[in-house]
């Protein structure tokens, strides 16, 4: 096929990826790579490359409109940074020596994890006890709501920023947002209400992806004739997926189907990571 | 002239909005010019190879994005992409500054210095 056709597949599939990212907060990393090392062949590298480039774009599209809303927490985002940051590029460097099918592997028990975890109630608790560590630096807060200002506290900071280390390698590890594990860590360690950890794990991915993204750059994983339509479609999907989200009220049929995608996706890449086709 | 943690906030959705719009626009540009040139040739992703030599290094990147080479504007635009949140960041440290929280000037300066060894360590290897 040609490159133009090569393309525009790419475009069609990464619109879809990132509607579907959007609209149930899975981002659109999860499927990209599938699609391009399942469908199209491409080496999962490059995949990862195209599919953290588009994390990046997404991320700092939709961060700019919640951080004026005033919801994200951004001295909480620039503390755990230190640790999505530091895991990231560790991500990256061990990217360049784990064989990819380990990291087909890995990708997909990743991708299923999230898919399970993107199913589960969220009970939501708004704690108000002190600690030390969230005191001392200045991380509890409030947020906007339509019923007036709503204030929170944090706690397990150090808990907290533990699996943020984990969340970072895992995204400079397999070029995903980990949006996921971020928001594990915010919502049920550290107890910041769902609002307030959805907003500002967004806010971190961009820094936490640009970590990693550097490593990339410079062993050529990003590779720009594949990257441009990756970003171009996610950036339209994902556009696309916000404003349907505001007209809309619950998408938990949605949801389910994605899991379900994402889940068969998960499959194939551990099936093809242990059968070494990736 | 007193900041609010509201001013920054606005200037830092300013920086990430903006940053977007205009590396994304730069990559459309450079994607154009790259279809234009290679649109008809087959594409060849399926063995890792790296990227071509003159996509490597800065000087040569700009040299080929001035004789309008698709892939070295598409790079580029690539780039800044990348820089956007950790200009984010600088701006962010600018603001705490302003606030005269030194804490996280300092927390956010580890960050960057984070950033800054992962950008070394690119090379070593």
């Amino acid at each position: 096929m040609s490159v133009i056709f090569f393309t525009l597949i790419i475009l069609i599939g990464s619109y879809f990826a990132g509607l579907l990212g959007s609209l149930t907060g899975l981002g659109g990393g999860v499927v990209i790579i599938p699609l391009l090392t399942l469908l199209l062949n491409v080496d999962i590298h490059y995949a990862i490359g195209a599919s953290l480039v588009s994390v990046i774009a997404t991320s700092s599209g939709s961060a700019a409109a919640y951080v004026k809303e005033g919801i994200t927490n951004m001295r909480l985002g620039m503390f755990l940074e230190i640790a999505t940051t530091a895991g990231a590029m560790c991500g990256a460097i061990l990217a360049i020596y784990i064989p990819t099918h380990y990291i087909a592997i890995l990708f997909g028990v990743i991708l299923l994890m999230s898919a399970l975890l993107s199913l589960r109630k969220k009970a939501e608790q708004i704690i108000t006890e002190k600690s030390y560590l969230a005191e001392k630096l200045k991380l509890n807060s409030s947020y906007p709501t339509a019923n007036g200002t709503v204030n929170y506290s944090v706690r397990k900071v150090g808990g907290g920023f533990v699996m943020m280390i984990f969340a970072g390698t895992i995204s400079g590890l397999l070029g995903i947002g980990s949006g996921a594990l971020k928001v594990i860590a915010m919502d049920t360690i550290m107890r910041i209400p769902f609002k307030v950890s959805t907003t500002t794990s967004n806010f971190m991915i961009g820094v936490t992806a640009s970590a990693s993204a550097v490593v990339y750059l410079q062993r050529g994983y990003i590779s720009p004739g594949l990257v441009m339509p990756v970003v171009i479609g996610v950036l339209f999907g994902a556009f696309t997926g916000s404003k349907i989200l505001v007209h809309t009220k619950s998408s938990g049929w949605l949801r389910w189907v994605f899991a379900i995608v994402v889940s068969f996706l998960a499959g194939q890449m551990i099936y093809n990571g242990i059968t070494g086709k990736i | 002239m007193k900041f609010k943690d509201t001013d920054i906030q606005s200037l830092i959705g300013q920086v990430l909005r903006g940053g977007m719009i205009v590396s994304m626009s730069i990559v459309f540009l450079g994607g154009i010019l790259f279809m234009y040139r290679h649109g008809h040739s087959i594409p060849d992703y399926k063995e890792f190879k790296g990227i071509p030599r003159f996509l490597q290094t800065p000087g040569s990147l700009v040299n080929a994005a001035i004789i309008f080479k698709g892939q070295a504007i598409i790079q580029l635009g690539i780039i800044l992409l990348i820089a956007t949140p950790i200009l984010r960041v600088v701006f962010s440290t600018i603001g705490f500054a302003l606030e005269k929280d030194y804490l996280y000037v300092g927390i956010s300066l580890l960050v960057l210095l984070i950033i800054f060894a992962s950008m070394m360590s690119g090379h070593a290897g």
